[in-house]
């Protein structure tokens, strides 16, 4: 972990103005960066230790907790991104870590306050104050409270807190440098340990006694947050932002494989392969694994199952645009601010299904990839809803490679099959979540949720978060597709796949109305669905089938990072219930599709 | 006696009981509480969430919690609603 920068030349951000850190200097005291969510914890929190921490214009984007290092002149901090949290008297589980961290202590706390919401954000604040560890306040976004016509004295401030005040915008970098220069004078707060009320009467003086409100006109930025909840505009805009989302994603997606990343291979790439292949004499063992099958007479990059042929073309030439493009696209929904309105209008239909609107973040982010997504159910309340959630998400949620690779495989029969297989894992989703609401003991909690309000993202800082997603990607995704080219190849060699998939072949046949040979892949698709569907491929299925084999195996088994992330979230017992649910729903609805097509003699 | 659910969009009002335990916890850690004047902004169709306006900040509350936060409507503005 060290410096990102140009740390000579950037003046604004101390932080990463400090020479980079040596991981091995002994460095012990932390500093603890709390505040309510969404308020720029993690902002401060990457201008601090130039270590990016991933922040978004929604409350709960920090759910594990961040660590980097601080280096002043004279001394090493550990800052602790702390999760936000409205209360230290926990009421969801980041609540509860961020109460776990405080209570460990530290030899500063830095309390961020968000100066628009400055009596709720209070709360915290002094909460923190009254358990004697050294503080500092960060008073945040004070351009936005301006702008709303929302003075706070700073002195004043500082005077009823009783612990150095500093205004800021993180954003832009604005008051970082004193707050680093202001970390020495930390104390604790004169306050006494008390309950809610009392608190609250103790916040309501202060703010009296240092803010001062000016009634500013309804701007277009109001009259758009009103819309965006409004009851029927609200659910209008909603439909309309989804669908404009994933028409866009599409268009950009092919439009990246078309003009930019299938000329490269075939151009750059694909001459190369074809010289090796030659050299190697077009068969044996290296030719096999490194450029595959020659599909008649050629090198096919979705067929040939080559380490060097489809382990490449598949993550880089077909799944990577697509999940720049939703990333991008993504990006710019969270850091407007318009998923919890997205929440809002989602949220009696979500509350049918045992969760309530929130959970559509989580959901969306494992539109992308559903490791994220799943951690994400963290944001929900209860141990319930995070099951029901994780669950469905496993089960009826496509990850963005899997979906490149739903596209890919039945595009050419038309956009109907791919349109069937879409609907088939919405109706199972809302059906599955109906069962699991009702079958499953207890209640769905309500959504209590703040709204932020909605901000023009800033270039850089979409272009950084689309970086680190899909720098994820490619850390993550190619090694797993590169292993899972390299483990078919070597199953079909030690002759397994034949064995599985004569031993299942009945319930293929008899079931799914699939060939025998169908079992490898999706069984496959343990490893990486993506590569899972390039194996159907050269099976000479009907465009029916296709549709039966690509739902059973988005619906089977989670790709082996969503599974053991499943594992980490639920626990052993739960995930072996969650799997359990998944096995007997993906085998259902693939025999109810493929049940459906042979009676109606499609 | 009104609550956040039945209250009119675009009406203000005076928060005057909320429900109590777990829920009156997160409502108070968005900063609402007896006393509070709130703004009500919309309420979602088929028992779908209220939102409300509340120091310039939007929150939403689901169905069940808007329908126990009791409120008190004062004489609005064209006295349309004459309070309770």
């Amino acid at each position: 972990m060290s410096g990102c920068c140009d740390w000579k030349k950037c003046s604004r951000c101390p932080g990463s103005c400090l020479p980079p850190t040596d991981p091995k200097e002994p460095c012990d005291d932390r500093i603890l960066l709390i505040g309510n969510p969404n308020v720029g914890k993690s902002v401060f929190f990457t201008r601090l230790t130039g270590v990016h921490a991933l922040s978004s214009n929604y409350p709960g984007t920090t759910v594990g907790f961040t660590e980097g290092r601080l280096r002043l002149p004279d001394r090493c901090f550990r800052l602790i991104d702390v999760p936000g949290a409205y209360t230290l008297d926990p009421t969801n589980e980041a609540e509860e870590v961020a109460r776990r961290i405080v209570d460990e202590g530290g030899e500063v706390a830095l309390i961020v306050v968000d100066a628009t919401a400055l009596e709720r954000n209070l709360f915290l604040a002094l909460q923190t104050l009254e358990r004697d560890i050294p503080a500092v306040i960060a008073l945040n976004m004070v351009d936005e409270a301006r702008h709303k016509g929302i003075f706070v004295d700073v002195a004043a401030l500082e005077r009823e807190l009783g612990v150095p005040v500093v205004p800021t915008v993180a954003v832009s970098g604005q008051g970082i440098k004193e707050i680093v220069d202001r970390l020495g004078e930390a104390r604790p707060g004169p306050f006494e340990p008390s309950d809610g009320d009392e608190r609250w009467r103790r916040i309501g003086k202060i703010v009296q006694a240092v803010q001062r409100v000016e009634h500013r006109h309804h701007t277009l930025r109001d009259r758009l947050e009103d819309l965006s909840v409004h009851p029927l505009w609200g659910g209008l805009i909603g439909v309309f932002v989804l669908a404009f989302s994933f028409w866009a994603i599409r268009q950009v997606g092919e439009g990246l494989i078309d003009l930019v990343l299938d000329p490269i291979f075939e151009t750059l790439w694909m001459p190369l392969l074809t010289s090796i292949s030659q050299a190697l004499g077009g068969e044996g063992l290296a030719h096999f694994f490194l450029i595959g099958n020659l599909i008649d007479g050629a090198i096919d990059p979705e067929q040939s199952f080559g380490l060097l042929s489809t382990g490449l073309y598949v993550p880089l030439v077909m799944v990577l645009p697509y999940i720049v493009a939703f990333y991008a696209m993504l990006s710019f929904l969270e850091d407007l601010g318009y998923l919890p309105r997205l929440a809002i209008v989602f949220d009696s239909l979500l509350h049918r299904l045992g969760l309530h609107g929130y959970a559509i973040v989580p959901t969306l982010l494992g539109v992308g990839c559903n490791v994220p997504g799943i951690l994400a159910t963290r944001v929900l309340e209860s141990q319930r809803e995070r099951f029901i959630a994780a669950t469905l998400i496993s089960v009826a949620v496509p990850c963005a490679s899997l979906q490149a690779m739903i596209v890919g495989s039945l595009g050419n029969w038309g956009m109907r099959f791919v349109a069937l297989v879409y609907l088939t894992l919405i109706l199972s989703w809302v059906i599955l979540g109906r069962i699991l609401h009702k079958v499953l003991p207890g209640y769905s909690p309500e959504l209590v949720v703040e709204i932020p309000p909605y901000r023009i993202p800033s270039l850089k800082g979409l272009g950084l978060k689309l970086w680190f997603r899909v720098k994820d990607f490619l850390v993550e995704a190619i090694p797993l597709v590169l292993g899972g080219v390299l483990l078919v190849d070597l199953l079909y060699m030690a002759g397994v796949i034949p064995t599985l998939a004569r031993l299942l072949s009945p319930l293929f046949k008899g079931l799914l109305g699939l060939p025998p040979e169908a079992a490898g892949p999706i069984l496959l698709g343990f490893l990486r669905k993506d590569v899972a569907v390039g194996m159907l491929l050269p099976l000479g299925l009907t465009p029916q089938q296709m549709v039966v084999a690509v739902v059973t195996l988005a619906m089977t088994f989670p790709c082996i990072a969503t599974f053991i992330v499943l594992g980490k979230e639920l626990g052993g017992k739960k995930t072996a219930a969650s799997i359990a649910i998944m096995l007997a729903t993906a085998l259902l609805a693939g025999g109810l599709l493929n049940l459906t097509f042979s009676l109606t003699g499609a | 006696m009104s609550t956040l659910e039945t209250l009119e969009n675009g009406l203000e009002a005076t928060i005057t009981a909320m429900p109590a335990g777990e829920c009156r916890r997160r409502l108070e850690a968005l900063g609402l509480r007896e006393g509070k004047r709130v703004r009500k902004v919309s309420g979602m169709p088929f028992c779908g969430p209220v939102t409300v306006l509340l120091d310039g900040r939007q929150i939403a509350i689901g169905h069940g919690v808007a329908c126990r936060v009791e409120v008190a409507e004062p004489m609005s503005k064209e006295g349309a609603s004459a309070g309770r």
